[in-house]
């Protein structure tokens, strides 16, 4: 009977979707096990209330020193729970803090790994598919036969699931030691002067505009549409535009009505960034580029010829 | 403060990738090899802290052709290697137990990794080595803001451009995110300068995996509709649909 545990992620009062995600693929994995969502924090019910639709069981993890994330006290309470509730499967959101107490929850379990995992088969032994190269590749890999497997799994894939409404445990367990890493505060994001997430239209260049000084060209093209220049990442990065312009999961999510990408290739975390535009329009010499995967139209092209082209016309029509 | 620094010899995503005739792996012939990105930055970050505070940058790589990396990590700064020439594949696990046995006689307060490699996207081997270490430990960090004697604070990345400030004791280890600093760029003096460092390597028999590939394949994309022509037909193609659509 196999046992696939969910470790819930909640943050400033809101439960992270990964979480019922991740519930999803418990419940289609599990056989006739349980699905156990963990919920580990300080004023936790409404999580559990709402985990419970869709787990067999909802663990509650709560104390005061719980209230915000810590790697090491979530490692604590879990090897507590997990001593007298074997997992056969640990089910973890590959965010930024997921992906972080992963895979020392991995090595104190002693379960091989897989991270940013987009499919699951368990039905002989543990088999996982994931990204390669920035979503260029992809493999299917075994994992080694264990007791217990971690897995870290991708967002916005585990999305369709049925209701469950299970019952919630108080699990009655307290950090057993003070963490050697504090918690100190939580930083705000830069606000800057023009806030891309309203933009009717965006003009997004990634790595393949090349340098600086082709910015402008973007800015051009972007004031003629009655748009707004972002970038992706590296362009962040690099320091060609403000932090506050960068489309992507650890930036902004934006939905305008036209997105231009010019020279992006279309990575994972860019594209949870705008993937929901009304219109996306997408500029890569390379034809096997990812964005291509979610764009509506694509041009196979150098972004230096299709560009001054599109400006050169889009000029003479405003006269 | 001496600094122990991960650096990947790792194939760049932008060089051209085909999965190779046993369709388990991938055809080298096409890969174009340099510094792992995200290990651009934590050597930089490793050097500054150096040249701040002093102390020693010992860079270590796994992989029997990863020299020219760890050539390159001495020529902007380090001052020696550890080559382990062992290659261990997919595999995070036995990537980071290697790294853990070379190690072993070394003294060091803070170990810095990538928060991940540009090739696997696996982000596990430095929390695998603080975890077999059982050092405290932070990823995807963005900021070191201020060192002391025994601790750090780092700010780390959240998603939505949210950060979180931690503060952490050493010895400890730090994956550093993309964008924490400008990485310098090799000078002459420093590729000199490097032939004269000490590169040791140190053998180590990897230990049993924990995975198996079972195949490698191009993903199933669904394709967008495709705009073909030369420069001035994809403009006027462009410009009807943005006109259909009200944009202009
Ligand atoms: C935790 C984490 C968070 C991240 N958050 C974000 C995020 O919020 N936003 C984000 O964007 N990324 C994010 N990333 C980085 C992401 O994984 C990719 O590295 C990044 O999106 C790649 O940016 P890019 O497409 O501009 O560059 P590349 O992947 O280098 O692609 C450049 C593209 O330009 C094309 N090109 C080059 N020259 C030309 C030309 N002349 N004409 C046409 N095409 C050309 C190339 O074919 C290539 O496809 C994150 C990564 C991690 C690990
Ligand atoms: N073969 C290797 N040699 C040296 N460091 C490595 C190696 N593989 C991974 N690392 C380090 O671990 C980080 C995360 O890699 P990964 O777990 O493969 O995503 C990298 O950024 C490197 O700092």
């Amino acid at each position: 009977m196999m046992r696939v545990f969910v470790i819930a992620e909640h943050r400033m009062g809101e439960l992270n979707p990964i979480s019922i995600e991740m519930l999803n693929l418990a419940n289609a994995l599990k056989g006739d096990g349980t699905s156990e969502a963990v919920v580990i924090g300080k004023d936790i019910n409404a999580y559990a209330e709402e985990l419970a639709k869709y787990a067999d069981v909802v663990w509650k993890i709560e104390d005061n020193s719980l209230e915000n994330y810590n790697p090491e006290l979530y490692i604590d309470v879990l090897m507590q729970l997990f001593a007298n509730n074997k997992p056969d499967v640990v089910l973890i959101g590959n965010t930024s803090c997921g992906s972080e107490y992963a895979p020392y929850l991995a090595v104190k379990l002693n379960a091989p790994i897989a991270t940013d995992v987009v499919a699951v088969n368990a039905t002989d032994g543990m088999k996982v598919s994931r990204y390669l190269f920035q979503g260029k590749l992809m493999t299917d890999l075994k994992l080694k036969d264990a007791e217990t497997y971690v897995l870290t799994i991708r967002q916005g894939v585990f999305k369709e699931g049925v209701e469950v409404n299970g019952e919630i445990k108080d699990a009655g367990i307290k950090p057993s030691k003070e963490p050697a890493r504090k918690f100190v505060q939580y930083i705000e994001p830069e606000v800057g002067e023009v806030d891309i997430s309203q933009a009717e239209v965006i003009v997004a260049v990634g790595r393949g505009i090349d340098d600086e000084s082709n910015i402008e060209l973007a800015e051009e093209l972007a004031e003629l549409l009655g748009g707004v220049v972002a970038g992706s990442r590296p362009v962040i990065d690099n320091g060609w535009l403000p932090k506050d312009r960068q489309v992507g999961i650890s930036g902004k999510i934006v939905k305008p009505k036209l997105y231009l990408a010019l020279g992006i290739s279309g990575a994972f975390q860019h594209v949870m960034g705008m993937k929901d535009s009304e219109l996306i329009i997408a500029v890569n010499k390379d034809p096997e580029a990812p964005i291509f995967g979610v764009a509506h139209y694509g041009i196979v092209g150098d972004i230096f010829e299709v560009f001054p082209e599109l400006v050169e016309k889009l000029n003479e029509m405003k006269g | 403060m001496n600094i122990i620094v991960l650096a990947k010899h790792a194939p760049d995503p932008e060089s051209e990738i085909n999965v190779a005739s046993d369709g388990k792996s991938v055809d080298e012939r096409g890969l174009v090899f340099d510094i792992n990105d995200w290990d651009r930055y934590a050597i930089e970050e490793a050097i500054r802290i150096k040249e701040e505070k002093g102390g020693e940058v010992v860079v270590v790589g796994v992989g029997s052709k990863c020299e020219d990396t760890l050539r390159k990590c001495l020529a902007m700064g380090a001052d020696r290697a550890i080559k382990i020439p062992v290659d261990t594949s997919l595999d995070a696990y036995q990537t980071a137990e290697a790294i853990k046995e070379a190690i072993k006689d070394e003294k060091f307060d803070l170990i810095l990794a990538g928060m991940m490699s540009q090739d696997l996207n696996n982000a596990q081997v430095g929390v695998l080595l603080a975890a077999m270490l059982d050092l405290p430990f932070a990823t995807a960090v963005s900021v070191i803001s201020s060192i002391e004697d025994n601790s750090l604070t780092v700010a780390r990345e959240l998603e939505g451009g949210y950060n979180e400030e931690v503060t952490l004791p050493t010895p400890c280890l730090i994956t550093v995110q993309s964008g924490i600093n400008e990485p310098r760029y090799v000078s002459i003096m420093g590729i000199k300068r490097a032939k004269t460092k000490e590169m040791k390597e140190v053998s180590v028999s990897p230990t049993t995996s924990t995975l198996e590939v079972e195949k490698m394949y191009l993903p199933p994309v669904k394709k967008a509709e495709m705009i073909e022509g030369d420069p001035s037909e994809i403009a006027n193609k462009l410009i009807e649909i943005l006109k259909d659509r009200g944009l202009i």
